[in-house]
């Protein structure tokens, strides 16, 4: 799937480019952008080892697991195939937490390390297949849950608006809605399209039966 | 009030979980500093990883944007969308969000300049921005970290989710400003 959506940016772009006379600029921007994707990941590497460092302390200090008991009940619903009071469900809170404080710096290392560790936990043989704990981790994160919208009341501040934040509640509200949107999908098409090894089991299953 | 509240959280949130985390080890006589080393070194390793990931991602938004794509699926939804009462000015800002963060919020930045800061459309706007994410470069970001390429419904899941999350930030804008 990813194939075919990555060559469609490709070949629309160049397509496209050439009626509207920009082919100049989708060269240059192709460039530009892989530059770009280095220096966000070399960025990347300080604050990951920063957030590593800090969590690895409280690991040993057993804060870790201290936390996991607290959110354990939230994560057994969510993602019923990970162990609710192991590292996964730890890192997967703390992003999330993160993510809603509007602290990206940190909701990002906490993201990557807790996909690190679902994928320690990914049940299907091939590795380079998203487990579905996988997709509804990320159903979260890309439903983009922010509590503070910073950089949006920063440009309307700029603007000369008379009151910025009055955008605040109606971006909680938004993005809670489609949070909860986003967590029925997934737990929807999850359904519809199993992992190929639970499908096995659920046709033993049958079988048995 | 809410806003201050939510400012200062911000704010003092990552200064407050160094100090309790690095404390409570001590606390609970964890070697610190070797402790942090050991973490630490684990970060270069999943920053040199998702190189070829976001490369190959951003690459591609990057062009599409500069093809001009957006204007012209902007002209062709016009009609759709302006019968379910969005807009024509936020139609590219709909298509953006879920490719790039600092194009959405450039986009923003052009609406709020032509209509004013006050402005209906521009409050509109800043609502469909602040309840965005940029699903394409979370999904490669993530997924490539741990060298998943088979994405099976995220990808469903997080596109469905930006398109109904339009909607929502319409219809939330629409019940708080209009």
């Amino acid at each position: 799937m990813i194939n075919y959506i990555w060559l469609f940016f490709i070949v629309s772009s160049v397509v496209i480019g050439f009626f509207t006379g920009r082919l100049q600029e989708v060269g240059d921007a192709a460039i530009e952008y892989a530059g770009l994707a280095v220096k966000i990941s070399l960025a990347l590497i300080g604050v990951m080892a920063l957030w590593l460092g800090v969590m690895r302390i409280a690991e040993e200090a057993g804060l870790v697991s201290l936390f996991a008991k607290l959110i354990k009940p939230i994560i057994k619903r969510l993602f019923p195939d990970i162990p609710p009071d192991g590292k996964a469900a730890v890192d997967i809170t703390m992003n999330v937490s993160a993510n809603a404080l509007g602290l990206n710096n940190a909701a990002t290392p906490f993201g990557l390390k807790a996909m690190k560790e679902l994928q320690k936990l990914n049940p299907n043989p091939d590795k380079s297949m998203a487990s579905d704990s996988m997709c509804t981790f990320l159903a979260i994160n890309t439903a983009g849950i922010q509590f503070i919208p910073a950089s949006v009341m920063a440009v309307l501040a700029a603007s000369d608006s008379s009151n910025p934040a009055e955008i605040v509640a109606p971006c909680i509200v938004t993005t809670s809605i489609v949070l909860v949107i986003a967590v029925i999908i997934v737990k929807i098409l999850e359904k519809l399209f199993p992992e190929p090894a639970k499908s096995l089991k659920a046709k033993e299953e049958n079988s048995d039966a | 009030m809410l806003k201050e509240v939510l400012a200062v959280i911000s704010v003092s949130a990552i200064p407050a979980l160094l100090l309790v985390i690095t404390l409570y080890g001590a606390f609970k006589k964890v070697p610190v500093y070797e402790a942090f080393i050991r973490g630490s070194k684990q970060g270069f390793g999943i920053g040199v990883r998702i190189i070829p990931y976001l490369i190959a991602m951003l690459v591609a938004v990057g062009m599409f944007r500069a093809s001009g794509a957006i204007e012209l699926a902007a002209e062709y939804l016009a009609p759709l969308l302006s019968f379910i009462g969005m807009p024509a000015d936020l139609i590219p800002l709909a298509i953006v969000r879920s490719l790039s963060g600092s194009g959405a919020l450039g986009i923003l930045g052009e609406i709020a300049a032509t209509n004013g800061g006050d402005a209906y459309v521009t409050k509109l706007a800043a609502v469909m921005t602040g309840s965005s994410e940029t699903t394409f470069y979370v999904l490669a970001l993530y997924f490539g970290s741990v060298g998943v390429t088979k994405f099976r419904h995220a990808l469903a899941a997080g596109v469905l989710a930006d398109i109904i999350g339009i909607f929502v930030a319409l219809a939330v804008g629409k019940l708080a400003f209009g």
